[in-house]
């Protein structure tokens, strides 16, 4: 292969590259960490799921990636990489221009990431103004335009009303307007379809599948619904404990889960008869341990049906049992 | 008339309506009418659940709300084990709330934080004035130990439970009168899934040991295809279709039903839904559309549609349905 002309990256270079990363909060008696070495690389036109329940870190794990973390929660360790920029070597006001323009984030609260004194149009051109450089007029219209992109009905109109005049889902879509204003090659989707409807999820869920295809972004969704994780992720993540238990494609995942703790999460959710899931749900006993007070060995073990003397000892590494396929586990073998 | 049961029903609901008014202005004129509930009927029979679902703003709450006497019916009628109780007032309305109780969607605000567990669980038993006080400790530690709560936890206050375990304490607080029905208000929403999974088998087994009936509200389909025997799905608040649960997930009628089943995310990463990206405008309960309320959805609407409400009418398969094109 000759070398290419101009310095660019491979096209299968992931649009963002995580290696190692630790997120550490610091406590008035030492501290803890809240996620403890997560690597993951997503492709321009990837989706990568990350999933889990309540206090497994992955919301965490989303601010991290746009140095969004609050106050007391620091990266500890590793590494966060934009295209060819590394995030955590950035000075704060480096990481500003990044933020919005090639990495943006997608909240479950709409309110959390919208101005309420501000109307909807003038926070989207602002963004444009200052990432673009456009003009007062030049904003306004590319913000009106990306209302349109977004499919929310009747764009002018809405572009001059508040936040709290829009309906939950059309919230949802001004934000999502207002994170893909500058075409970023990294979207963070926290929950991005938690407090909607049903019938308004599915549209949001379309309108990202759709915006996806168009503009070839790399999308990282944070969900604790497996439904949302079927529908939408090419590989997935399992979090537990601020660690990662198992990783692979969306179809492996499904098919043949390794972890016991994916395998218990499956096996609780409620299918339909037609999925031939009646009769009793299996549930994992017991609930999610503290993170500032994890148990020396797996973190699962407590909950597991699988565990022994060695899961309690010793904390399993996340290996590859199949090819792409890396669960952390000591009873892999003996689950199947 | 709502599904046959084999018996009488042990709850029957007849046209119940909730209507709040709009007030605005220095002298509060009313402005309007929200018709939160908005002639609701339907009946549950012994040992029985009833899912109720819908989306949010369509009345399921409130209906339920109604029913365990926390908000005031504006009309209808609700018999209960064959008598009407909705005038009553005095002991009689008493012995319908000891029969009648309800589970909350939160289980961290709709426990007392400044009373230990024993103290809320005997509190029903305290206020109705059941069995000697000398016995009421040891009934409190049995429903404790019914719900999968451990003794040594009875002197604990809410706050140093999980959200599970507070959900627990709410379903032990309602079956301490030993009701007859619970009207449970999405009580697994804010839970975890693995810990969801408890709830749902338990609320199972306490219907299977007691016979309790539930009147189970969800926005959850999955959730509720699962717990239910009967399905009533409610639109800006109306029921527009009630079947058995098979009939119903098997075979949706009305075209809500439709969209609700084919919105829900399938588990089958190779049987994607093909969502549509596209928007429309979701009316709510204080601009109802005249007619059929879900005219400005469906994909069948007429002109008749605008204009006459399609009344809720058996089908020939069991199943009731409230469209003119269905």
């Amino acid at each position: 292969m000759s070398a290419p002309a101009v310095s660019q990256a491979p096209a299968d270079a992931p649009a963002l590259d995580v290696r190692g990363v630790t997120v550490r909060i610091t406590t008035d008696d030492g501290g803890f960490n809240v996620v403890e070495d997560i690597s993951l690389a997503v492709a321009p036109g990837e989706t990568l799921c990350i999933v889990g329940e309540s206090g497994c870190g992955k919301s965490m794990t989303a601010l991290s990636l746009l140095r969004l973390l609050p106050d007391g929660a620091r990266v500890a360790e590793g590494a966060i990489r934009v295209g060819d920029t590394d995030l955590l070597a950035l000075s704060e006001r480096q990481a500003e221009d990044i933020r919005g323009d090639r990495i943006a984030m997608i909240f479950q609260e709409p309110l959390t990431a919208l101005n309420p004194v501000m109307k909807v149009g003038a926070q989207i051109a602002e963004t444009l103004a200052r990432h673009r450089g456009l003009g007062r007029k030049a904003a306004w219209a590319a913000a009106v335009a990306a209302l349109k992109g977004v499919q929310m009905p009747d764009a002018e109109r809405r572009a001059q009303q508040y936040p709290h005049e829009l309906s939950g889902g059309m919230r949802q879509r001004a934000m999502i307007a207002l994170a893909l204003a500058c075409d970023p090659s990294v979207i963070v989707a926290d929950e991005p379809t938690t407090a909607l409807d049903v019938t308004v999820q599915a549209q949001i869920l379309g309108l990202l599948r759709d915006l996806q295809r168009r503009h070839g972004t790399a999308v990282v969704v944070i969900t604790h619904d497996l439904a949302v994780v079927a529908e939408t992720a090419d590989r997935v993540i399992v979090m537990y404990a601020g660690r990662r238990v198992e990783e692979a494609t969306i179809t492996d995942l499904f098919d043949s889960p390794l972890h016991p703790y994916t395998r218990g999460l499956m096996g609780a959710i409620p299918k339909g008869r037609a999925e031939g899931g009646d009769g009793r749900l299996t549930d994992i006993p017991g609930t999610v341990p503290a993170l500032w007070n994890l148990p020396r060995g797996c973190a699962f073990a407590p909950r597991c049906p699988l565990a022994i003397d060695k899961c309690r000892a010793e904390r399993p590494p996340l290996e590859d049992h199949r090819p792409g396929h890396r669960a952390a586990c000591w009873r892999v073998d003996d689950a199947a | 008339m709502p599904l046959d049961t084999p018996a009488a029903p042990l709850l029957s609901v007849r046209d119940l309506k909730v209507h709040f008014p709009i007030r605005q202005g220095v002298f509060q004129r009313q402005v309007g009418t929200v018709r939160a509930v908005d002639g609701v009927s339907f009946d549950i029979g012994r040992a029985e659940t009833v899912g109720l679902v819908g989306e949010s703003g369509c009345g399921k709450s409130t209906t339920g709300l109604a029913l365990a006497g926390l908000v005031e019916a504006s009309a209808g009628e609700v018999t209960f084990d064959g008598k009407r109780v909705g005038t009553e007032r005095g002991a009689s309305l008493q012995r319908y709330r000891q029969r009648m109780q309800i589970v909350f969607q939160d289980p961290f605000s709709s426990l007392n934080p400044r009373q230990r567990v024993r103290d809320i669980l005997r509190a029903p038993l305290d206020i109705h004035g059941i069995g000697k006080a000398s016995e009421r400790p040891a009934k409190v530690l049995e429903m404790m130990a019914r719900v999968g709560l451990r003794p040594d936890q009875a002197a604990n206050y809410p706050h140093q439970f999980s959200g599970g375990q507070r959900q627990r304490i709410g379903i032990a607080r309602a079956l301490m009168l030993n009701p007859d029905v619970i009207v449970c208000d999405e009580p697994v929403s804010a839970l975890d899934v693995s810990v969801q999974a408890q709830i749902l088998n338990l609320l199972n087994d306490l219907q299977a040991e007691l016979g309790v009936s539930f009147l189970f509200i969800s926005h959850d389909l999955g959730v509720v295809e699962h717990i239910s025997r009967k399905v009533a799905v409610m639109y800006l608040g109306k029921i527009v279709e009630m079947a058995e649960r098979d009939a119903l997930f098997a075979n949706p009628t009305h075209p809500y039903t439709e969209l609700l089943l084919s919105s829900t995310p399938s588990l089958d990463p190779r049987n994607r839904h093909d969502f549509a990206a596209s928007s429309e405008d979701v009316p709510s309960a204080t601009s109802k559309p005249s007619g059929c309320a879900f005219r400005t959805r469906c994909p069948l609407a007429t002109a008749e549609c605008a204009e006459i409400e399609p009344p809720l009418t058996p089908r020939a398969d069991g199943r009731t349905v409230a469209c003119h094109h269905r």
